[in-house]
């Protein structure tokens, strides 16, 4: 018998479709100089490199929880049952948060709950004390005298791994480029931390330094504490940021996927083809993006969930229909933003089909369908790339944004916005709960920052006017 | 030029048209009304009885496009597309779902949609240009550098951590002002500060940046260098020239926005609880109010077309290339 069994929700899939394109572009990209140029161009960008290997981490996690399967329950009679709840990789790794379920709030690194509890006493009477924590700190015998060099040991001792890990990473990376270049790995090392190499690797050796700095303690203190605090039932604060990332990363990129061949092929035809083509296509999204964005994503999403309340016989588990709503939601933010880019298209569609080359291609007889494939539809992928890495930002905050409406993704979900959705009335409290947010806070900061830093550089680098007139 | 703005006006009407059918058909053809009343009256008060009560008090028991058993015109009129969809062209928005009259509703809770957004926009306008305006100046600066630094980290900020922040700080902490909650006349004032500083603080991220862009490709144009060579002063030309050439891309981003301003701000007005049309149109969607999200969807739309007519016509004013064509 198998002791999983894997399980492809909708969403995986796609995201694993996602990788393998990305992989095939990757290998194909390599092999041409004139589409490699520009992403050397952006491998040279400092701020880029960094943003992107705060990125990779991201992604690593999200990818993680990308991976589902369902658990062999212990045997009954010989038959193999499967387990019905649907778990994730990520999960997997981290079972000891998820399991370690609390009463209710208790703050980042605590022993004892954040709230006051009545408890019988061992003389009988009743007294109202802060209770121990179920997990958190459960291994210190006395909290109040340990518990401070406790941290500090463990803190410690996940920095010096963590230390260690990004040494052997950082020197790993120097070796790679090092048999490249035929030299020696401590002169790569000198050079990079000199600034003296092609790629900015000191901007890449100082993001995975802070990133290794940061998820070292915090990897060595979890199994024993709630290193962000639980929230309002109980869970553990880290696990469900860490949930969130592969929610923003799916919106944020499954979304722009859906708008891509809409704005490619629509607004290369009304570019090319002009005439009533382009009128029509025109209206069509001068009357789409004449609705306010919100309540167009609000109307659509609010028929789906009626759909979806009326058919609930298609939906089995909670996690399908998660899953479900979550891609919709996609399919709805990809379906009302692709104006923006088909425009932009258009524009350049119009100016490429006056060119000589279109022309010459003409002349010989080549087929419209064949000039927009092989003459038009490579010219216009600077400004593709541009915006599918410009609107990954923006989708992930927007996720936020609906989920506090009401139309974002499934409540059961975890999600950057279901977190601070759940955790803004908390700042009311006396006192104050603040850890959820401030954990939703920093990790969304990171990813847009990272997201949008990496954006610029790839703008600067595709950008031929940016490129041409030499300015960043 | 009469000419010109007539048939933009001619083109919006047909947007408008194609909203109207587009929305309609998302309503009514996405899902049944049979659907929808029992998505309203939830799981277990469905019965077949409740849902034609439902239709029948809400007028969505009407056939879609074509009423046979009525005569004359009353065929089409008698229809839920001409009651629902069609009379919206004349601001007839009719009744929720819950039975309250949506034009009375909009027309009492604009105002301080208005009270906020304006102010904000004004003050938010103001400071995006003065602050894009000092980077541009001091281009390649260490000023400009930590200017553009500072935007990229404000735009990577959700805007719903600076409402939070904002309550928590200028409410909570330091209590200048009440967290939420609204008032009429001068007692407004008090309510409305918060919302509208926290409106102008997380636009001036993306704002700023998308101003200074523009001021700078403004300033490396032929013009420039020749005002230069003139001998005037950096100032005289940055505000002069520049700005004044600049402020033709800057308005087709502003001009358009301005009759949405009307429509309040979502997020914002739910968070201080201003009875404006963004709390409206929110409590409408939680509580799966389909007329009013329908209403709103097409006020929307009419507004944002009106925007662009606007901004068709400030462009002949401040554009005389556009003006003689």
């Amino acid at each position: 018998m198998m002791p999983f069994i894997v399980e492809w929700l909708w969403s995986d899939a796609l995201v694993w479709l996602l990788v393998v394109a990305a992989i095939g572009f990757a290998l194909y990209t390599r092999r041409h100089p004139h589409l490699r140029a520009p992403w050397a161009r952006v491998a040279r960008s400092a701020s880029g490199m960094a943003a992107a290997t705060v990125l990779a981490a991201f992604v690593l996690v999200g990818l993680m929880d990308s991976l589902h399967y369902r658990a062999a329950l212990p045997q009954q009679g010989g038959k193999t049952a499967y387990a019905t709840e649907v778990r994730s990789l990520l999960d997997r790794v981290l079972e000891p948060l998820r399991l370690t379920r609390e009463k209710t709030y208790s703050a980042p690194l605590a022993t004892h709950l954040y709230a006051k509890e009545t408890v019988q006493l061992q003389d009988g009477t009743e007294a109202r004390v802060f209770p121990r924590l179920r997990h958190g700190g459960a291994h210190l015998k006395d909290p109040q005298a340990d518990w401070c060099l406790d941290v500090a040991m463990k803190a410690f001792r996940g920095l010096t791994f963590g230390l260690l890990l990004w040494f052997v990473v950082a020197i790993g990376i120097c070796a790679a480029v090092a048999r490249g270049r035929d030299a020696g790995i401590e002169m790569v090392w000198r050079d990079a931390w000199a600034g003296r190499t092609e790629v900015p690797w000191r901007a890449v050796f100082c993001a995975l330094g802070l990133l290794c700095i940061l998820i070292g303690p915090v990897a060595a203190l979890a199994p024993y504490y709630h290193v962000l605090g639980t929230d309002k039932v109980g869970q553990d604060v880290l696990y469900q940021a860490l949930k969130s990332i592969r929610t923003g990363l799916v919106i944020g990129t499954l979304a722009t996927l859906v708008m891509l061949p809409f704005a490619l092929v629509l607004g290369l035809m009304a570019g090319y083809f002009k005439g009533w083509v382009d009128d029509l296509i025109q209206y069509l999204y001068t009357t789409l993006s004449s609705i306010p964005g919100v309540l167009l994503i609000a109307a659509a999403v609010l028929m789906m969930q009626v759909y979806i309340e009326n058919h609930a016989e298609l939906f089995p588990t909670t996690e399908i229909r998660a899953d479900v709503r979550l891609l919709a939601l996609c399919v709805i933010l990809g379906v009302t933003s692709w104006t923006g880019l088909c425009r932009l298209l258009r524009g350049e569609a119009l100016k490429l089909r006056e060119m000589e080359y279109i022309q010459a291609a003409h002349a010989f007889g080549v087929s419209h369908w064949r000039v927009m494939m092989r003459h038009i539809t490579p010219n216009v992928m600077h400004i593709v790339m541009i915006a599918l890495v410009m609107d990954f930002s923006g989708l992930v905050l927007a996720e936020a944004v609906l989920s506090y409406v009401g139309v974002g993704v499934d409540p059961s979900m975890i999600s950057f916005g279901t977190m601070i959705n759940s955790a803004r009335l908390e700042m009311a409290r006396e006192p104050m709960v603040w850890w959820s947010l401030a954990a939703a806070f920093v990790f969304m900061l990171t990813l847009v920052l990272a997201a949008n830093l990496f954006a610029d550089a790839v703008r600067d680098a595709f950008d031929p006017r940016l490129i041409v007139g030499g300015r960043s | 030029m009469t000419a010109y703005i007539t048939r933009r006006l001619i083109y919006g009407l047909f947007v408008l048209v194609g909203v109207n059918v587009f929305t309609f058909a998302l309503f009514f053809f996405v899902n049944s009304p049979d659907d929808m009343a029992r998505a309203q009256l939830g799981a277990k008060r469905v019965t077949p009885e409740a849902v034609a009560k439902w239709k029948h008090e809400r007028g969505y028991d009407k056939p879609l496009f074509l009423n046979e058993k009525s005569t004359g015109v009353a065929k089409l009129t008698d229809t839920v597309f001409f009651e629902k969809s069609a009379k919206l062209f004349v601001f007839e928005f009719g009744a929720s779902d819950q039975g309250r009259n949506i034009g009375y509703d909009i027309s009492t809770r604009m105002w301080p949609s208005l009270a906020v957004q304006l102010p904000a926009f004004i003050i938010g306008l103001l400071v995006y240009i003065s602050f894009a305006l000092l980077m541009a100046f001091f281009r390649a600066t260490y000023l400009d550098f930590w200017g553009v630094v500072l935007c990229v980290l404000m735009m990577s900020i959700s805007g719903l951590f600076y409402i939070i922040g904002g309550q928590f700080v200028f409410g909570k902490l330091w209590n200048l002002v009440p967290i939420s909650g609204y008032d009429t006349g001068f007692d407004a004032i008090k309510f409305l500060a918060l919302p509208v500083l926290i409106g102008v603080i997380s636009g001036i991220g993306s704002s700023a940046r998308w101003y200074r862009t523009i001021f700078l490709e403004e300033i490396s144009k032929d013009y420039v260098r020749t005002a230069r060579a003139k001998g005037l002063s950096e100032t005289r030309v940055l505000f002069r020239h520049v700005l004044q050439n600049a402020m033709i891309p800057i308005l087709t981003g502003v001009v358009v926005v301005i009759p949405l301003l009307f429509m309040g701000a979502l997020i914002t007005e739910s968070f201080f609880g201003i009875p404006g049309l963004g709390s409206y149109t929110i409590d409408a969607i939680s509580q799966q109010d389909f007329a009013i999200v329908r209403v709103m969807v097409f006020l929307g739309s009419v507004l944002y077309i009106i925007g662009l007519i606007l901004t068709d016509i400030s462009y002949t004013l401040v554009d005389p290339r556009v003006r003689f064509s």
